[in-house]
């Protein structure tokens, strides 16, 4: 077995015991939310009986080690419980929801990426000078700025002020029709169907929250891509490729910046976890519907399956995410894996 | 070829600008080799730096001229400059492996340099960079070049980075430190290539080092800087018999060679007479140590014995990767031996666990001085409180006499007083080295462990710790063990030898006899790397 | 530079102030914050919590920031506010960074089976969309500005615990802690008063980074209905009734918090490389 796939596999193994413990700390923080979930899913008109034997179909009135026993398989077989408020299972709302939180998560990256590695670039080149002094100020006025809040400015400057974005009110203006489901990404759909008009809308619709969470994750991105660009202007290397008379261009993309991006791939990880985080906020100020929303709305409903349902789903998601991350990782560092790496 | 006129070249730094360089003449003909010798500061690198343009952030030429082939380098503009670079004048570098781009593979970086100068296609560039890397005799060139160099050694690497500064044919090499770090058998083959490459190629080089004995072998001509300025010019045989210039001298003297005595490498220096020695204070037996490394087991150490006598000093002699610094650490009591028998005054050392040794009585007797000063220090204590940390904790000398014993051992040690409240980073190698045996010392130990105490120091620092360290062991009768990949060093301080390789002895005996009657053919090789003085 | 006299401590400060125009920007902003913090209700025109007939008025002489929905002063809640936020923001960043820094030392220094089971269970902290699992803690405790502080310091914690890791980690073999074990340091005395006072540089960064995003994590959960509640002054429920009104024109209810939240969460962030480099000694001449 060479080190590169004997790394890989080790890194697999590795998220075992993390999906285990993630399953755990959903289970017992369920557990420990306020309320009785056996008088909820009774209903209003319940009496004390039918409140009982609801508890007991629901398995409450077992030890906590069975309930977590049953918890797992239920878990496994595809069974995460019905969701109070919608009265649909939560595993279907929670699919159906997905995809309107990741296209605007990613896209709102992909725009963040776009930005914040070349100011970052830009701040490295110089540092100490007054272009590195504002990047800086720029990227960190961004993260400062609560994502409720931009979201808050950014519709009273754009939809009340100027009027040329649209109301702020889910993934589509209701004039349109959602595209037929292929992906669950508006974009890619309506692409597909070659209905562009479709598109159009559904791109106008997402661009206010996508900036939003941009101009959120700017800075972690930046400020590692400085940081990373720096480490590798200043290395011994670079020296090297200067004094054999490459190019400006080829130094600073082709060596440096190849380079700095091995430990930017690692930051994106934590970022994304910053987006899904933030999702929520701008979700509810945008009204969109993915599971952000529906999960402020569950937690104020104490709707406990869809709560736990829905840290469950970002947990794993957010545990493949990592394990994307990392094999991609693995893959385009040669190092990986060996001795000193 | 090269005409260097009153180069002068300012850092700016934080306290304020610095002249590197202050005007600097040179000449260099074509086919020559001439080598400028200095010690760290010298200025030397960064005149090498100023004839590309390649100086750091901060540097700026702000007088002289600089003339290659008839073109005013300095007048050249970035791109004139980048058609020079690797293609008229290429560069070589220290820490070889740190010089290549590590996440790309060899081949392609050399090809990245051909295609730069337009000397390859894209049909043809990968043949072109595989003969470049037959040219440094690589084996299996094809193969090699899908290698990155984390796959390789760094004398492997050093043949990789000459080979891409070579790839372009240019006139003049200029090679900066080439053979620092890399061990001494390695280092010949290396400067072997560069010397026997400039004579087929009719090629000059520009030979930038710390090592007199190293530059003397290679160099048509030396030229020795100091401060910036260079303080001597002349053929190497002439400046090692009848230097003028007084630096110039104590650089000579201060180099060792086969057959110097340590008081030869400080001018005027007066022999130090060697403790009488005793008994056994410290016996090894079949010490063993075995890792778990990432694929199996790694034997770092496989049965080592020998014996030290009270006021005796034994050389541990090997290259990186030896074991001699697992030894020595074990020896120390910072890390226990998987198998073996250490014994301290006749009493066995291994029977308390290194993890609980700091609290055994003899913690005291058995001090060490490390290798690196800079990284031995810890970057938030001053000085003084260095050298008092031993003895808070490991003598009763109360808080009010502590500060008078630390005066004493700086004393001791020649560190001036005024320094003992700065930081390590405010502190110079030599006095850095100085604050670690005045640490070492501050509790009265028996035996003293010397890990490469002078590697990292500049040759002339070197003579005067080296001197200080005999001159210690006499008056206050110590027992050293010193560890060195430097032969030539070892046969001035210590009475016996002991050769490691891979972990194993293979040669030990007393000093002389090891150096006249090599048995094995591994310290032969080692001697005949030695820097051998000019006939 | 070994020419030039050390420096004393308070020297150092001023360089590192005079040396980063944006450093001393912070300070001063920092400075300011503090004098809210600690003043707060004495610096008030109105009591924050008072309710008058002057209801959705624009900002004025009288009113700088306008009045809200029940016609309190927009301004005076805005001030008070800044102790409580700035309460929990350091009870948090404190709390993780004790935490964080024995974890990270234990695993760093021991490494083995304490490496492994504290890094895994910081994966699993953070597998969690650490937003979230403070929702969901602060929903399970209860609805408290303690509570809130706890949530927020368990998602900080993986922060600095991680750091400490690798810092404690890249010294275990340095050649000063094998000196200070000569010296007669038991393990635990090296890791503490060694090589952690060491790893304090980069920390700094962190908490400087983590003060702010605790501002940001309390904030955030008051504007989705958890932890602080109303009536109580706190910035993030300020922009959550605010914005109720931003449809309709009245811009400063929801403005005039953000903003002083976004002044706050600024000045933590740029304070950090000013930390780091007063703790540094390499910085020190």
């Amino acid at each position: 077995m060479s080190p590169r796939t004997r790394m890989i596999g080790a890194r697999l193994l590795q998220a075992i015991p993390v999906v285990i413990g993630v399953v755990v700390i959903t289970f017992v923080l369920t557990r420990a939310l306020p309320g009785d979930p056996a008088v909820y899913f009774a209903g209003d008109a319940a009496d004390e009986a039918s409140i009982q034997q609801v508890r007991e179909t629901l398995g409450l009135d077992k030890p906590l080690p069975q309930q977590f026993v049953r918890y797992v398989g239920d878990l496994v077989v595809g069974d995460w419980g019905n969701s109070l408020s919608t009265g649909q299972p939560v595993l279907a709302d929670i699919s159906r929801r997905l995809p309107a939180s990741l296209e605007l998560t990613l896209i709102a990256l992909i725009l963040s990426c776009a930005i914040a590695i070349p100011l970052g670039v830009l701040a490295a080149t110089k540092p100490g000078s007054w272009r590195d002094h504002v990047c800086r100020v720029f990227v960190t006025a961004g993260v400062s700025l609560p994502t409720f809040f931009t979201g808050i400015l950014l519709i009273y400057i754009f939809y009340y002020l100027l009027d040329i974005a649209p109301s702020p009110l889910g993934r589509l203006d209701f004039m349109f029709i959602e595209p037929d489901r292929i992906t669950g990404f508006y974009l890619i759909d309506s692409a597909l169907a070659g209905d562009w008009d479709t598109f159009g809308a559904a791109a106008k619709q997402l661009i206010l929250p996508a900036c939003t969470m941009a101009i959120f994750t700017l800075a972690p991105i930046a400020r590692m891509t400085r940081a990373a660009m720096l480490q590798a202007l200043s290395s011994d290397f670079i020296r090297t490729a200067r004094a054999a008379g490459l190019g400006r261009r080829k130094i600073l993309m082709g060596y440096a910046l190849r380079n700095a991006l091995l430990p930017v791939v690692t930051t994106l990880g934590m970022v994304f976890s910053f987006a899904l985080g933030a999702n929520v906020l701008v979700e509810k100020v945008f009204a969109w519907p993915g599971i952000g929303s529906y999960a402020v709305d569950a937690l104020v409903a104490s709707d406990y399956a869809a709560v736990q349902g829905f840290v469950l789903a970002m947990a794993l998601l957010f545990v493949a995410l990592n394990l994307i991350i990392d094999l991609t990782y693995a893959i385009i560092d040669p190092r990986i894996g060996f001795d000193g790496a | 070829m090269l005409q260097i006129r009153d180069l002068r070249v300012k850092f700016e730094t934080r306290n304020g600008p610095v002249d590197a360089v202050r005007g600097i003449n040179l000449d260099l003909a074509r086919g020559e080799t001439l080598g400028i010798v200095g010690e760290s500061g010298s200025g030397k690198s960064v005149t090498a730096f100023s004839v590309l343009r390649i100086l750091d952030e901060g540097g700026q030429i702000i007088a002289g001229d600089l003339v290659y082939g008839g073109i005013n380098l300095t007048a050249a503009d970035e791109t004139a400059m980048n058609d020079i670079r690797g293609r008229e004048i290429s560069m070589v570098f220290q820490n070889p492996r740190a010089a290549l781009n590590p996440i790309r593979k060899i081949g392609q970086q050399i090809e990245d340099v051909l295609r730069q100068h337009s000397l390859a296609t894209r049909q043809d560039a990968r043949s072109k960079a595989i003969k470049a890397l037959e040219e440094v005799q690589i084996k299996d060139a094809a193969a090699r070049y899908h290698a990155y160099p984390f796959e390789l050694s760094g004398g492997m690497c050093q043949r990789i980075v000459i080979a891409l500064a070579l790839a372009c044919q240019p006139q003049l090499l200029i090679a900066d430190e080439p053979t620092t770090g890399l061990d001494v058998t390695t280092q010949k083959t290396v400067m072997d290539l560069i010397q026997n490459l400039a004579k087929d190629r009719g090629m000059s080089v520009l030979l930038i080092t710390h090592d007199l004995g190293l530059a003397g072998q290679y160099c048509n001509r030396l030229l020795v800087m100091k401060d910036g300025e260079v303080v001597e010019t002349g053929a190497p045989a002439k400046l090692t018999k009848e230097a003028t210039h007084a630096y110039t001298k104590k650089l000579v003297a201060a180099t060792p060679n086969k057959g110097k005595a340590l008081h030869d490498l400080i001018l005027g220096g007066a022999a130090v007479p060697v403790p009488d020695q005793g008994e056994v204070l410290l016996s090894v037996r079949n010490v063993t140590k075995t890792y778990a490394g990432k694929s199996g087991p790694v034997e770092a150490l496989r049965g080592i014995s020998f014996d030290v006598r009270k006021g005796g000093c034994l050389g541990l002699v090997g290259e990186s990767g030896s074991g001699k610094s697992t030894l020595s650490s074990i020896i120390a009591r910072l890390q226990d031996a998987t198998s073996g028998e250490i014994k301290f005054e006749g009493r066995s050392l291994n029977d308390t666990p290194a993890a609980r040794f700091a609290s055994d009585p003899r913690r005291s007797e058995i001090q060490m001085v490390f290798q690196d000063a800079t990284d031995s220090l810890n970057p938030r204590h001053t000085a003084a409180q260095s050298i008092m940390e031993p003895m808070r904790h490991l003598t009763k000398i109360t808080a009010s006499d502590r500060n008078a014993r630390v005066h004493e051992l700086a004393a001791q040690v020649g560190l001036p007083a005024a320094l003992l409240s700065r930081l390590p980073h405010q502190l110079s190698g030599g006095q850095k080295a100085r604050v670690g045996i005045a640490r070492a010392l501050a509790v009265n130990p028996n035996l003293l462990i010397l890990d490469e105490p002078t590697a990292a120091l500049d040759v002339s620092i070197q003579a005067l710790v080296l001197n200080l360290l005999a001159d210690l062991r006499h008056r206050l009768n110590l027992t050293y063990v010193f560890v060195s990949h430097d032969l030539a060093v070892v046969q001035m301080l210590c009475d016996t030898a002991l050769v490691m390789r891979s972990g194993e002895c293979v040669e030990y005996g007393p000093t002389d006899a090891v150096l006249s009657g090599p048995k094995s053919p591994y310290t032969q090789e080692l001697i005949a790397a030695m820097p051998q003085p000019r006939p | 530079m070994s020419l030039s006299s050390p420096q004393s401590f308070a020297g150092h400060v001023g360089y590192v102030l005079r040396q980063n125009p944006v450093t001393l920007i912070a300070f001063s902003l920092l400075a300011g914050l503090i004098f809210c913090a600690v003043l707060g209700p004495l610096l008030t025109p109105y009591d924050p919590l008072a309710s008058s007939d002057a209801i959705l008025q624009p900002p004025s002489g009288a009113h700088w920031f306008g009045t809200d929905h029940l016609g309190r002063d927009v301004f005076s809640r805005v001030i008070v506010a800044t102790r409580l936020d700035m309460t929990i923001s350091i009870g948090a960043v404190a709390l993780s960074f004790v935490a964080g820094s024995i974890l990270g030392c234990v695993a760093g220094y021991w490494g083995g089976w304490f490496d492994a089971i504290i890094s895994r269970g910081l994966d699993m902290i953070m597998a969690f969309p650490l937003f979230v699992l403070a929702m969901g803690i602060v929903a399970a405790l209860g609805n408290t500005v303690e509570n809130v502080i706890y949530a927020t310091a368990v998602i900080n914690t993986p922060f600095y615990a991680r750091v400490v890791r690798a810092e404690v980690n890249i010294r275990r073999y340095a050649g000063f802690v094998q000196a200070a074990k000569l010296a007669g340091n038991s393990d635990l005395r090296v890791v503490a008063m060694h090589i952690f006072p060491n790893a304090l540089p980069p920390m700094m960064v962190q908490v400087s980074l983590n003060m702010g995003w605790a501002v940001l994590n309390a904030a955030g959960l008051s504007f989705i209905g958890l932890g602080v509640r109303p009536p109580t002054p706190e910035w993030g429920i300020m922009v959550a009734e605010g914005a109720n009104y931003i449809i309709s024109g009245e811009w400063w209810l929801a403005l005039f918090p953000g903003l002083w939240l976004m002044l706050a969460v600024f000045t933590f962030n740029l304070l950090g490389d000013g930390l780091r480099d007063i703790v540094d000694p390499k910085q020190r001449r």
